[in-house]
């Protein structure tokens, strides 16, 4: 088991590296963030000047090892546009990230998982049709437009539901939380809505298809014949045998959710990085784009890697496999 | 002979597909003794394993027990609610299956797949459940069974796996199991020390058997009974050693003569012409008559079963007997 950790840990690593050299030179070829940073009107002097304190002025690769430097001590620069430390101003947005999304795809999970289960359990009631045709509705609806209806409907119609922000914050060990007060739960219901209900639509046919294919199975027949519950069989039998590829899917979306939720951040003007990031490109604040582009390729591997970690866990194949 | 302890009479299964009726079981008839093996045997598509799923109530939808009667020690089963069916699974009457690989979760250790199997049906503790497991997988002839508990299906090969199975069928005591080929997937000689310790543990405890299998010479050296299956219908039973040196139906014989103990050495073995009929539409009559060497044309009729001494069959021309006059 440790040498297995360990191996995956290197691996990690390597994906790190690798991951840092694509983002350097990706963000390294787009425009000329001097044009943007200064004003047109701005003397040659002031230009070279800016140039040599960014450290531009040198070859590519130079950068690159300055960059890797200061990012093993934890330094992964300053913000060309707000001029502070890129980390504090990630730092500063994730927490609203984190709540909103940790939020909308664990509870889409676990509703998703429910009634696929359901749905997959009795195929042929209109209870599981309805929850099929919500599925569909899901997946084929842009979440900007969903987003969209969402306000127009519970904010502006009907007036129970703040529009957009954070609303009341409370801190905790010094980082703003908005789960905690009323105020602020009011705020995330419908960017939380709006950003589940994809992630709802996958898992629904997920563990449906999970739960058909493993009703037909003989582990099933075998355990009905031995007189043990459908309750039972649900819980202890299917359960397990589902969950690989749905904690699989979990784990992505959760990476991908954190990463990217710009368009629900936008629409309900949520202060979170996905916002962050979209402006830093506007503007070509490359160490803002680096730095993040770094921590989503961190999250992913975090995430990959806490996964086999789990999947050891509850599948003994897979860790007597990695054992060996 | 005393009461039996599964009485099946005129058992029909039907599956109701959108192409038509799929007639998989129909009119299935038996008895079986305390401590009775009765071998099932027919060709794939015959029906032996939808019979054997109608004996629990374990039919899946599109399917349904159109009619007949199961009743195992007195009780009808089916007009019984599947709460009721459900607490004499596995307690009265089990089942084991063909493919041991897929039949035990791969995710659950040998002894928790036992405990929930033993909950299903009682209450008792962790440490009686416990000593319960490890006394049933000694009986079926799993070494240092107490440790191997803890252990995976993976961490076992397929005859312990199938072993396994016998104990998780056998926790409860039924009263008859219903074996669907379960040996098949195993090598010869596995096979062999499993039938020999079926046969054993039937004759210790008293539970009686259903064997199905295509495999007439595994079940014969088994069963005390036979029924032979063809197109959903019991067209032949009796006594396992009458059945096997004088058949009466025509399909049992050809099945008898295909049996590579029967032919001479080098010489090829003898095969029944054609195939099996598709029981989305059976044919008019006696469904073998058309692979039959002694089909006449009374045998577009279907013909009742005939009963003799201890045997009966299906039949208007059996061997070794004089035919019935047609009405």
């Amino acid at each position: 088991m440790l040498g297995f950790v360990i191996q995956r840990f290197l691996q990690a690593l390597l994906v790190m590296a690798a991951m840092s050299v694509i983002v350097f030179c990706g963000v390294y070829a787009i425009g000329n963030p001097i044009d943007i940073v200064l004003p047109p009107e701005a003397t040659q002097e002031i230009r070279k000047q800016t140039i040599r304190r960014l450290g531009l002025d040198r070859p590519v690769y130079e950068q690159y090892f300055i960059f890797m430097g200061n990012l093993l001590q934890g330094d992964l620069g300053r913000s060309f546009v707000y001029n502070i430390p890129v980390l504090e101003l990630i730092g500063g947005r994730l927490p609203a990230t984190l709540e909103l999304v940790l939020i909308s795809v664990i509870s889409a999970t676990v509703l998703g998982v429910s009634l696929g289960i359901y749905a997959g359990y009795r195929p042929e009631s209109w209870v599981s049709k309805t929850i099929m045709a919500v599925s569909v509705l899901g997946f084929s609806v842009p979440s900007f437009w969903v987003g969209l209806i969402l306000i127009l409907f519970f904010a502006v119609n009907l007036g129970w539901l703040p529009a957009g922000g954070r609303g009341e914050t409370v801190a905790i060990w010094g980082v703003e939380w908005s789960f905690f007060t009323l105020d602020g739960l009011s705020h995330i219901v419908l960017p939380a809505i709006n950003l589940a209900l994809f992630k709802l639509a996958m898992m629904i046919r997920l563990a449906r298809a999970g739960t058909r294919e493993i009703m037909l199975t003989d582990t099933v027949k075998f355990a009905r014949a031995a007189g043990i519950s459908e309750v039972t069989i649900l819980r202890r039998h299917l359960l397990k045998l589902i969950s690989i590829p749905i904690i699989t899917v979990f784990g992505l979306e959760l990476g991908s959710t954190l990463a990217f939720a710009v368009v629900t951040e936008t629409i309900f003007s949520w202060p979170g990085v996905g916002k962050l990031i979209i402006d830093s490109i506007a503007v070509l604040d490359r160490p803002v784009m680096v730095a993040y582009l770094i921590l989503v390729a961190f999250l992913f591997v975090t995430i990959n890697f806490v996964i086999d970690l789990v999947f050891a866990l509850i599948d003994p194949r897979v860790r007597h496999g990695a054992a060996a | 002979m005393s009461d039996p302890v599964l009485s099946v009479k005129g058992l029909s299964t039907h599956f109701f597909t959108r192409v038509g009726v799929v007639k998989a079981v129909n009119g299935v008839s038996f008895d079986l003794a305390r401590g009775e093996i009765m071998g099932l045997v027919g060709e794939s598509g015959s029906g032996k394993t939808v019979t054997g799923f109608s004996l629990l109530g374990l039919v899946d939808a599109p399917g349904r027990i159109v009619e007949g009667s199961v009743k195992l020690n007195g009780v009808e089963l089916t007009t019984l609610g599947e709460a009721e069916l459900r607490k004499r699974r596995g307690h009265e009457i089990s089942m084991i299956f063909q493919d041991p690989i897929a039949t035990l979760n791969p995710m659950l250790t040998i002894g928790q797949q036992m405990k929930l199997a033993i909950d299903a049906h009682e209450r008792v503790s962790p440490r009686a459940a416990q000593s319960r497991a490890t006394e049933l997988l000694t009986q079926v002839g799993i070494p240092s069974a107490a440790a191997r508990l803890r252990a995976y299906p993976h961490e076992f090969s397929g005859g312990m796996r199938q072993r396994v199975a016998i104990a998780i069928a056998l926790l409860h005591r039924p009263s008859v199991i219903v074996a669907d080929e379960p040996t098949t997937a195993l090598d010869v000689s596995i096979q062999a020390q499993i039938l020999a310790q079926m046969r054993a543990l039937a004759r210790e405890t008293g539970t009686a058997m259903v064997w199905i299998s295509h495999d007439l010479a595994v079940v014969s050296s088994l069963a005390s009974k036979l029924a032979v299956m063809y197109a959903g219908r019991i067209v032949e039973e009796g006594s396992t050693a009458t059945l096997l040196r004088d058949p009466r139906h025509p399909y049992t014989a050809g099945l008898i003569a295909s049996l590579p103990a029967m032919a001479r050495p080098g010489a090829p073995l003898k095969q029944i012409a054609g195939s099996t009929p598709s029981l989305l539409s059976l044919p008019e009559g006696c469904p073998f008559a058309p692979r039959c060497t002694q089909a006449s044309g009374q045998c577009t009729t279907d013909p009742d079963m005939t009963r003799n001494d201890d045997r009966q069959w299906r039949c208007y021309h059996p061997f070794g007997h004089t035919t019935p006059e047609p009405e």
